[in-house]
């Protein structure tokens, strides 16, 4: 029953649990970058409560601009973590385990971001008790409230469930290395986690439902956020297909979402030996899907009202295919969707740099997609009147970097309260592997005793392709 | 190992204090069940009366229930070019409303014509019996009275602008800074049904007033047309009025071979229009061009600001 020393269980304990541990120069600089441009955004901000919404490049003919962009844009990318997440889980892909945990990060994250974006956009946020004083199950806007913070506890959850047993893990090893408060905080969080088979089965059961539960409610947030703009009556948003559309579209820019926070994370933090070239690769393969399922959408969407013309159709094609926004419309279909899906399909170009570049395109492309949909559909003239102009102000520009600065603050301050790999699941991989690949032998055999879990004593080098992740 | 299985069936038993039994557990789901019918209960018992309600009252009181329309005879339209002045209905709403630069709630709209040439279109709020503002407003701040009227509440409004991005006519207006009105208009009691004084951050438009019509007057872009374009009426005792003579509303809507704006989106507005450029009163579609539309606000409440649409 003892435990080999220095087993591939030790050493995954000692790299993922190290980030808890210690904290680099490199890190201090980058959040306190962050905390820089969130306190600028904070001022922005302040100077719109202070002058009302003027100080935006927003008014009545394109009202709304970047905060509504950058709801659709955070709330997409939160779809990443739990939908790839629970869908790995639900067909039990093997490859997932090392990759949740940061997938489920990124969702909590992405809607906490995401969910304050159309409180910055109101004219009277002083009144957002209205919404539960006057709440009208009528309008889009409840439903989103509904939905998105269904969403958020819900993900906060199944965050927090697969986190119970590694917290236990901070508990038990991390003891005088990390200040009092840590220790509390471990302790406190892991509710008495002690791996007994009772425990064991409760936290599978509570798994395997909210695994099930958390997907319809993540596709019925992103269809949601779409009737924002498919319940009016203007021209390009009067569609019946925007649902599923931006479902799509979600789950493609939160798989590119993942691919580069994952990036940074194990470069970070050393992960190398657990986040291996392989799930890159695979997640490069979901997101060489999405480019097709986009693709689709986009010719469902364009060929079946470009086609007919009808009203202001015409308008709206013109600005967005040859005139005022062809920029934004061609880099987000050649370069968001196109490259990408051809970067992945060769596989010479299918590397690990390739789906970074894969997803990076992917991202900007859809924050295009997002602009071309809010600011050239309100372009789209309903009287008589010459078409308006959006030009976002400091003020818009400034609260954007503050967005985005929050989403990295919030994961880097995550990445020390909580092992950023799933230590447990990853863990009893490596058993289930020991089981099976030495059946007569059975637990008796040595740990190390598999050439597969031999853990490698220096990280391995670039590009090495093996780990229990890269076992399938 | 005897101590850990100690410990271990202490787990065990603390474990069992939580499990639930099932009376226990019929009991919580009958507390819940309880809670999750009361729960949509908890808005009403927690907010107060609100000039909706006031607005309500009102309206439902007299006997016969006014259902307020408007026919803009656009034969009689020439965007004043007769006059040589801006648009007099649009000019006569901001000056009677306070309203704010740069909103125009009933505007001189001039669209090109099939065969060459323009027409003006002055429109107001088409106070659509369909609304889509109504739709889809979060909060119930625009909101329609028993008279058909579309009215906002800008002391509930959010300010979250889906009802102007719902409104198909462009007829919805953002107080984007604090509104240039002039003082005055700060010393008004505020109500929905003339929206003064201004509130930054909510919305505002042609509220259709009801309150002149109630008072034996019509609006003011119906007074203050020149050429008497303008009928106001009620659709309930089928009468309507431009201010020179008296119309049977049915009967002249018919006989005009009146339309709605857009019919074809299914708002039911209450306003109606009939086909014509101007020629009752001599305007030939080429003469295009009105004068732009001025607001007369010399002096300003403190802290104004101007903007475009």
């Amino acid at each position: 029953m003892d435990k080999v020393k220095n087993g591939p269980r030790e050493q995954l304990e000692r790299v993922v649990l190290g980030p808890l541990v210690r904290t680099g120069k490199g890190y201090r600089l980058l959040v306190g970058g962050l905390v820089l441009v969130v306190l600028w955004a904070l001022f922005a901000y302040s100077t719109q409560l202070r002058d009302g919404l003027i100080v935006t490049g927003m008014r009545d003919r394109i009202l709304w601009g970047f905060y509504i962009i950058l709801f659709v844009f955070f709330i997409g990318i939160s779809h990443a973590g739990t939908l790839i997440s629970a869908i790995l889980r639900v067909v039990k892909a093997q490859w997932r385990t090392p990759v949740t945990r940061m997938a489920e990060f990124i969702t909590v994250v992405a809607l906490s971001v995401g969910g304050l974006m159309p409180m910055l956009d109101l004219g009277r946020p002083d009144r957002i008790p209205n919404l539960v004083l006057f709440g009208r199950w009528q309008s889009p806007i409840l439903w989103d409230v509904l939905s998105i913070s269904t969403y958020l506890t819900g993900s906060i959850i199944y965050l927090y469930l697969p986190l119970i047993p590694d917290l236990a893990i901070c508990r038990d090893r991390l003891g005088n290395e990390v200040p009092g408060w840590k220790r509390w905080f471990f302790r406190v969080a892991s509710v008495g986690w002690q791996g007994t088979a009772r425990q064991k089965k409760l936290l599978s059961i509570a798994l395997a439902s909210m695994m099930v539960l958390i997907i319809p409610v993540a596709v019925s947030v992103h269809t949601v956020v779409s009737w924002i703009f498919a319940m009016t009556l203007r021209e390009p948003w009067n569609s019946t297909v925007f649902g599923a559309y931006f479902v799509a579209g979600a789950i493609f820019s939160g798989i590119a979402a993942i691919i580069l926070v994952m990036a940074v994370l194990r470069r970070a933090f050393h992960l190398e030996a657990y986040i291996t070239h392989k799930h890159f690769i695979n997640l490069g393969y979901m997101l060489g899907g999405f480019t097709l399922i986009m693709m689709y959408f986009n010719v469902s969407e364009y060929v079946v009202t470009g086609y007919k013309m009808a009203g202001e159709t015409s308008f709206h094609f013109v600005q967005l295919m040859v005139r005022e926004y062809a920029p934004f419309f061609w880099l987000y279909t050649i370069g968001g969707m196109v490259l990408p899906g051809l970067i992945i399909l060769f596989p010479k170009t299918r590397t690990f740099t390739g789906v970074l570049v894969a997803a990076g395109l992917v991202l900007v492309g859809m924050w295009m997609e997002r602009f071309i949909i809010v600011v050239a559909g309100l372009r789209v003239p309903l009287m008589p009147y010459d078409p308006s102009w959006y030009v976002p102000t400091w003020v818009e520009w400034s609260i954007m970097a503050g967005a985005f600065a929050m989403f990295g603050l919030v994961i880097a301050v995550f990445s020390k309260l909580f092992p950023v790999i799933s230590i447990w699941e990853v863990a009893e991989q490596y058993e289930e592997h020991e089981v099976k690949e030495a059946p007569a032998l059975g637990r008796s055999l040595p740990a190390t005793g598999s050439l597969r879990m031999e853990p490698t004593s220096e990280p391995p080098a670039e590009g090495a392709d093996h780990g229990p992740g890269g076992t399938r | 190992m005897e101590t850990r299985e100690q410990a271990e069936s202490r787990r065990e038993e603390n474990l069992r204090k939580w499990q639930v039994s099932r009376r226990r557990l019929l009991q919580l789901l009958g507390v819940a069940g309880v809670a999750a019918v009361a729960a949509p209960l908890v808005p009403s018992l927690l907010r107060r009366g609100g000039n909706r309600e006031a607005v309500a009252d009102e309206g439902a009181a007299p006997a016969r229930v006014r259902q307020w329309a408007m026919v803009i005879d656009l034969r009689r339209c020439d965007g004043c070019q007769g006059i040589d002045l801006p648009p007099q209905c649009t000019e006569a709403c901001i000056q009677g409303h306070y309203g704010p630069e740069p909103m125009e709630w009933v505007q001189v709209y001039e669209q090109e014509l099939s065969g060459g040439g323009t027409q003006f279109i002055p429109t107001p709020c088409q106070q659509c019996q369909n609304a889509p503002c109504v739709n889809v407003c979060p909060v119930g701040a625009t909101f329609a009275t028993p008279e058909g009227v579309v009215l906002i509440d800008q002391e509930r409004c959010i300010g979250c602008r889906l009802c102007m991005a719902a409104c198909p006519y462009d007829r919805r207006f953002f107080n984007w800074g604090d509104a240039p009105v002039p003082p005055e208009a700060q010393l008004a009691d505020y109500d929905p049904e003339h929206q003064f004084p201004a509130k930054r951050g909510t919305v505002m438009k042609c509220n259709f007033c009801p309150h002149m019509a109630r008072s034996g007057k019509l609006p003011y872009c119906a007074q203050a047309c020149p050429t008497n374009a303008i009928y106001y009426g009620d659709l309930e005792e089928d009468i309507a009025t431009n201010g020179l003579e008296l119309v049977k509303l049915s009967q002249f809507l018919s006989e005009n071979q009146a339309y709605h704006l857009k019919a074809e989106l299914g708002t039911k507005p209450r306003v109606y229009y009939i086909a014509g450029h101007g020629q009752a009163v001599g305007r030939s579609p080429d003469h295009e061009g009105r004068k732009p539309t001025r607001w007369p606000w010399q002096e300003r409440a403190a802290g104004a600001q101007t903007w475009t649409r």
